[in-house]
């Protein structure tokens, strides 16, 4: 079962990079990355041929909260479970949709109880580098606030503030600033 | 125009201590000097008022060693460069003079086709190599009273050749202006030229380094090797120490980098985050900015980390500290009143008050004196550009026009230049621009390079 994954997800890897290799616009995220271990939905393959394989050792089936469990940190972060928050230019305000998004996350962070996540605040580029770095501290410092008054002990959310370091989105228009102001969670133990 | 009318006052007795530091300084070699004050306080002044028309032929080497020769064109040209930067002196521009033949020695110029090109001074030079040991001499000729009036001599390494043309820039205006040159001075700077990636999980981030350079642009070196993020560099005032804002951590702390020991300090240990930090001008202390209180606020501490004080109390963002040259007071940036704002406080933690009332001001950079300014980065529209607010006059002049973004204004030790950053040219590059927003100069071009500061 896993020799197969592994084999459909080179598969997968060798589609990305032909794809990546004609469509020279994707973002950096399609970077030929090392695969995820587990299943990369995001991307259209055609479906495996339902062969049966022999398997001398039957492996119980795993229900699926225990498969995200099971994920390495770095893996767990790749495709985090955890949803960015994003916030309105110049502003630290947690938004209705912030808000949804931070009451799934602290879902999650109720079923795995064990779970630290340090929550970085990032910024769009049109303000200053220096003034950005406090900006992206409110931010993630709301979200945080956020989030213990949804019942998350303190002790389990760290704050880190990159300002507009590292965006996550190249390009300056209003898509690309959307998508940088935010908040953004990373599983730092479980 | 005041300024230049203020150092006319100053030149007569200035003329006369020249003289007194050629005879002091070089005795066997030079034709003594006539002490005729009246004659070089004219070469000094040129027409009218007009600054001083000065040529800087090049060097002579007397030797075939290629590598003298070529130390001889380099010197020549940045000595050139320093002189014009200051814009103290008319620089004729060289290529008019490629023509007017090498003088035989360095005392026989000739002094006709000098004065023909309008020149009234010239600076003639000679670069001898002995193995690894240089010998260098400049010599500064008032073309009319075809006299010598100011000589200097050096010798030492031949690996920086570019260093005996700032030190003599540096000369040259100290005893025939009066003023503190910039020629030796260093930017220090964050730049993510390397393309290296942050490890961990988000593939899209790069590190950023901090880098060292002249002022000039010249011999850019890296200082930081910890593939993260190091941004916000402030020098010491000895030059030989940088306080800086690293993430090798994961989380933001000043590292101060001993660059000549290659040593590193960490004077706030494990005691919380802390970002933008500026050295008093006496280097004994170290203002920043940390939310170790809860937000961010201004705190000052003494150089090894003891004596922390905190100077902000307010639930507003206070950010980017910045000292005043006597270090009594310090200006930051407080979004207090909702957006942010440059305000000052007393080093003591009283008599706080806001300075601008822009859209949105960052950066504030206090100018060493005679000046009383500061600069900030101020929204003018899509972007930023650089302003200076006056404090004698409480005003507020505009020194960039739009072009590209400009940001992170750093003064020069003498109050006369900025540096910043701007992205005019594409990406984001560091310019050097004078207090009056003439002289731009680029002074990086490789990757993205931000927040510069200058030296003392």
């Amino acid at each position: 079962m896993k020799r197969q994954t592994r084999l459909q997800l080179a598969m997968v890897v060798l589609l990305l990079v032909a794809v990546g290799a004609c469509a020279k616009k994707t973002p950096p995220v399609a970077r030929p990355a090392p695969p995820p271990a587990t299943g990369a939905t995001a991307v259209p393959t055609p479906p495996l041929p339902p062969e049966p394989v022999s398997e001398p050792v039957p492996v119980p089936p795993m229900p699926e909260e225990d498969e995200i469990g099971s994920r390495s940190l770095d893996d767990l972060n790749r495709e985090s479970p955890l949803q960015p928050a994003f916030f309105a230019y110049d502003a630290s305000e947690v938004t209705p949709a912030a808000q949804a998004a931070l009451q799934a996350n602290a879902a999650i962070l109720r079923k795995y109880p064990t779970w630290q996540v340090t929550i970085e605040g990032h910024c769009d580029e049109r303000g200053t580098a220096e003034y950005n770095l406090a900006l992206g501290e409110r931010r993630a410092l709301t979200a945080r606030d956020y989030l213990i008054s949804l019942g998350i002990a303190a002790d389990r959310l760290r704050t880190v503030s990159y300002g507009k370091e590292f965006p996550f989105e190249p390009g300056s228009n209003e898509g690309a600033w959307a998508k940088n102001r935010r908040a953004h969670f990373v599983i730092t133990a479980r | 125009m005041m300024f230049h009318r203020r150092l006319h006052l100053v030149l007569a007795p200035l003329a006369a201590s020249a003289v007194l530091v050629v005879s002091a300084q070089q005795p066997p070699p030079a034709a003594p000097a006539p002490r005729q004050q009246s004659q070089i306080e004219i070469s000094l002044t040129g027409d009218a008022g007009a600054p001083p028309r000065l040529a800087v032929p090049d060097f002579l080497a007397p030797s075939d060693d290629p590598e003298a020769q070529e130390m001889a064109r380099t010197i020549a040209q940045v000595l050139w460069d320093d002189l014009q930067f200051e814009r103290e002196f008319y620089m004729i521009p060289r290529d008019t003079y490629r023509t007017i033949p090498a003088a035989p020695s360095l005392g026989e110029a000739p002094f006709d086709r000098w004065r023909e090109l309008g020149a009234d001074g010239l600076v003639v030079g000679s670069v001898s190599k002995t193995g690894n040991t240089v010998r260098v001499e400049m010599r500064l000729l008032n073309v009319r009273g075809r006299q010598q009036i100011y000589a200097r001599e050096y010798s030492g390494s031949a690996a920086n050749p570019r260093l005996y043309a700032h030190t003599m820039a540096d000369e040259l205006h100290q005893s025939q202006r009066a003023l503190r040159g910039v020629a030796r001075t260093r930017l220090a700077f964050s730049s993510d030229r390397n393309r290296e990636r942050v490890a961990g999980p988000i593939d899209n981030r790069e590190v950023k380094e901090i880098y060292v350079a002249d002022y000039d642009g010249a011999n850019q070196r890296r200082i930081t090797v910890n593939r993260s993020l190091n941004i916000m560099p402030s020098w010491s005032p000895d030059g030989r120490s940088l306080v800086y804002t690293s993430y090798r951590r994961g989380y933001p702390e000043l590292l101060i980098s001993n660059i000549f020991q290659g040593t590193l300090e960490t004077p706030l240990g494990d005691r919380g985050q802390s970002m933008l930090g500026v050295f008093s001008p006496d280097g004994t202390r170290i203002a920043f900015a940390s939310n170790r209180d809860g937000n961010s606020e201004i705190y000052v501490m003494n150089r090894d980390g003891s004596g922390l004080r905190r100077l902000t109390t307010h639930p507003g963002a206070d950010i980017t500290p910045t000292w005043s040259p006597t270090g009594t007071q310090i200006a930051f940036t407080s979004d207090r009143t909702g957006s942010p704002q440059v305000w000052i406080i007393g080093a003591d933690g009283l008599n706080l008050r806001r300075l601008t009332y822009e859209s949105y001001a960052d950066r504030a950079t206090w100018s060493p004196a005679p000046y009383n300014e500061i600069a900030f980065a101020a929204r003018t529209g899509p972007g930023f550009d650089i302003k200076i607010y006056n404090l004698a006059e409480g005003q507020t002049r505009q020194i960039t026009f739009g072009e590209g973004t400009n940001e992170s204004p750093a003064w020069s030790p003498n109050g006369r230049h900025l540096a910043f950053t701007s992205t005019r040219a594409g990406r984001t590059q560091i310019f050097s621009i004078d207090r009056d927003g003439r002289n731009l100069r680029q002074l990086t071009r490789e990757g993205n390079n931000f927040t510069p500061h200058w030296s003392q």
